[in-house]
């Protein structure tokens, strides 16, 4: 056999493993999302006993009846942790769509509104990005109240600018591009340019920081239940329930370890997701590990240290959109600076 | 020096911003503040009217904001409805212990972190890189609340070496400073790891080698350099969150930090006390900013010609 022929072999085979690898990846993945799914939509399939039944049982240990013991009234840690999926999925996921529905209007605004009305409004974005995202979910549920749909609002509000930025610099980007030129010439208003050329170019852009945002936007959800600020007891809340039992640490393990362990796996298969959903959508970025990506697009969005950010990025097989971007809102900047 | 003075300029609007929003809490949050204060004390309407008045509520906006402006210059944040105490005296009596472990706590990203980005994108794929790849995953996906809770368990509780509960000794700082650094230095780790790499394969390391350096010296000479200031920018950035989450781990440890004293003032609707904390850590979070911005300006020539566009 000649050596172009076993090299030829090595690069089938080699090919052909990373095809079974990403189909298999992909069934995992599936298969997750449908538990949690499952979880999210019937919860009583899953766990046969409600979260608020008072057992007969007061802190029992672990055993095979109750799988995750229960608490100081008999209610079973399994269920609530089943049942305490709902209100964490649901702020995390619907906080993520608010932010990145608010987030793609903001900066599409930026990216195509007259140069005064994009400064101002980036400019509001900048400031909101200086702030902590958990305080200014702080600041609005301060506002607004405690309770789950204050949470969902909070999140999206607090992911917005971070959106925002990266949508912006993109449609920016997008501007520039032959095809949106060309449009232009052939005499296409702003309005029609940005629904049949730029939103649908970032469509994939924004699925895939949607993705990574959730992980994040589950930890933030946790913390503002955990501080009490969301789900009330005696309902069932992975953060609540987690806090409720911290005191208890030392006498009944059992009671904080199960729902943190719970936050723990939900922000895991989070983070897999996304990887997994952006190999998916752009399967030319070979191992692109989503869960940082979206601090590092927040990274960006700082004016000033958009080239150190940026420089960061360079990861061989990395180049994504973040960092595509960085130089064009930097360059952007300047040019307002000059004129 | 100019690039020092474009980059205090362009903080202004942030600061500004900062300032706006913490004058506007005040009128966002539901409820008449002079009732808030009066509570319980079946205050008549011309009391009412009369501190009004003495809080300069019945002002135009404009007017009111900048008297806030004007009290603020002046170190004033107003009373606490509570307390009835200075707010900025009982932030500054708070803020030590705050910054004390949003201190350490970086310091724990920093000494985790870049050790373990290192030698990872030293020896990509090696034993050591799975290593630290499986210590930056844990600290990824184990929030930090969790994760307090789980080493309160193993070192407080079990093994009893080291305080769960405040008690002012510097001890009390370990478990809190590493339950809230890890996940930071898991991010450095990530970030420290891929320049490492990327820096491996850029000529002026073929350079160093070809002029005889050991391989000791292009990597903490060279290498490790270049790594280093992403890692500072990267954490600067992330100082606010690293503050949110002390102010967290302070509910958790009970130490009495700005972070406790937030949230509660958050549910008792205590507005001056929220409206100080929200403008103290507004400027520490751009003060951070442009101290790293002007050490990575020192260290790197190459980014303050950045930040001169910026």
């Amino acid at each position: 056999m000649t050596i172009t022929a076993v090299a030829a072999e090595v690069r089938a085979q080699r090919h052909f493993q990373g095809t079974v690898r990403r189909r298999v990846t992909s069934i995992v993945m599936i298969v997750i999302i449908l538990a949690f799914a499952a979880v999210l939509v019937m919860p009583g399939l899953i766990a046969h006993t409600s979260p608020l039944d008072n057992g007969m049982d007061l802190l029992a240990a672990p055993s095979a009846h109750h799988p995750f013991g229960t608490d100081q009234l008999g209610r079973d840690i399994y269920a609530r942790v089943i049942f305490g999926a709902r209100p964490v999925l649901t702020a995390s996921l619907l906080g993520v769509l608010l932010a990145s529905l608010a987030g793609v209007t903001v900066g599409t605004i930026g990216g195509i509104a007259p140069r005064w009305i994009s400064t101002v409004v980036m400019r509001i974005v900048d400031m909101l990005l200086a702030l902590p995202v958990l305080l200014i979910a702080l600041i609005l549920i301060a506002t607004i109240g405690t309770g789950l749909w204050s949470i969902v609002i909070a999140l999206g509000v607090a992911y917005t600018p971070g959106f925002a930025r990266i949508v912006e610099a993109s449609i920016r980007k997008l501007r520039a591009i032959e095809f949106v030129q060309a449009a232009r010439i052939f005499g296409s208003g702003g309005v029609q340019i940005t629904i049949r050329h730029l939103l649908p170019n970032l469509i994939t852009e924004v699925i895939v920081m949607a993705s990574s945002a959730i992980g994040w936007a589950t930890l933030t959800a946790t913390t503002l239940s955990f501080l009490g600020l969301g789900v009330q007891l005696p309902n069932p809340d992975w953060g609540s329930d987690l806090a409720a039992g911290a005191t208890s640490l030392s006498t009944n393990w059992w009671l904080p370890t199960f729902p943190g362990l719970a936050i723990t796996v939900t922000i895991l298969v989070a983070n897999y997701a996304g990887d997994w959903m952006m190999d998916l959508l752009d399967p030319r970025r070979t191992r692109s590990h989503a869960r940082f990506r979206f601090l590092r697009g927040i990274g960006h969005t700082m004016p000033a240290a958009t080239n150190a950010s940026a420089a960061s990025e360079g990861v061989p097989g990395m180049a994504g959109p973040a960092r595509e971007a960085a130089p064009q809102t930097s360059s952007s900047t300047a040019s307002e600076r000059q004129s | 020096m100019v690039f020092i003075v474009r980059r205090l300029i362009a903080s202004i609007p942030v600061l500004l911003g900062v300032t706006i929003i913490a004058f506007l809490l005040i009128h966002m949050v539901p409820g008449d503040p002079a009732q808030i204060m009066l509570f319980g004390s079946n205050a008549t309407p011309e009391q009412l009217a009369a501190l009004h008045r003495q809080l300069g509520l019945d002002l135009p906006l404009w007017r009111q904001y900048a008297d806030f402006i004007g009290q603020l210059l002046h170190g004033d944040l107003g009373t606490s409805y509570a307390t009835h105490n200075s707010v900025a005296h009982e932030l500054v009596s708070r803020a030590p212990s705050t910054l004390q472990l949003t201190g350490s706590a970086m310091l724990i990203a920093v000494v985790i972190g870049v050790p373990l980005g290192l030698i990872g994108g030293f020896r990509p794929n090696s034993i050591w890189d799975s290593i630290s790849r499986v210590i930056a995953f844990i600290g990824v996906a184990v929030p930090y609340f969790f994760l307090a809770l789980l080493l309160v368990l193993i070192f407080a509780i079990q093994l009893d070496v080291l305080p769960a509960i405040d008690n002012g000794t510097p001890a009390a700082l370990v478990l809190p400073a590493i339950s809230l650094g890890w996940g930071y230095a898991a991010i450095l780790t990530r970030l420290v790891r891929g320049r490492v790499i990327e820096e491996y394969n850029s000529d002026y390391v073929k350079s160093a080698r070809a002029r005889g350096c050991s391989e000791a010296r292009v990597l903490l000479g060279h290498v490790f350099r270049n790594s280093a200031i992403p890692a500072i920018t990267m954490l600067g950035l992330q100082f606010g969150n690293i503050l949110t989450g002390a102010a967290v781990s302070e509910v958790i440890f009970g130490r009495p930090g700005v972070g406790s004293f937030l949230a509660n003032s958050i549910t008792n609707k205590n507005v001056p006390v929220v409206q100080g904390a929200v403008v103290l850590i507004g400027v520490a979070y751009i003060v951070i900013n442009l101290v790293v911005d002007l050490v990575v300006g020192a260290v790197d020539p190459r980014a303050r010609v950045a930040g001169a566009t910026a």
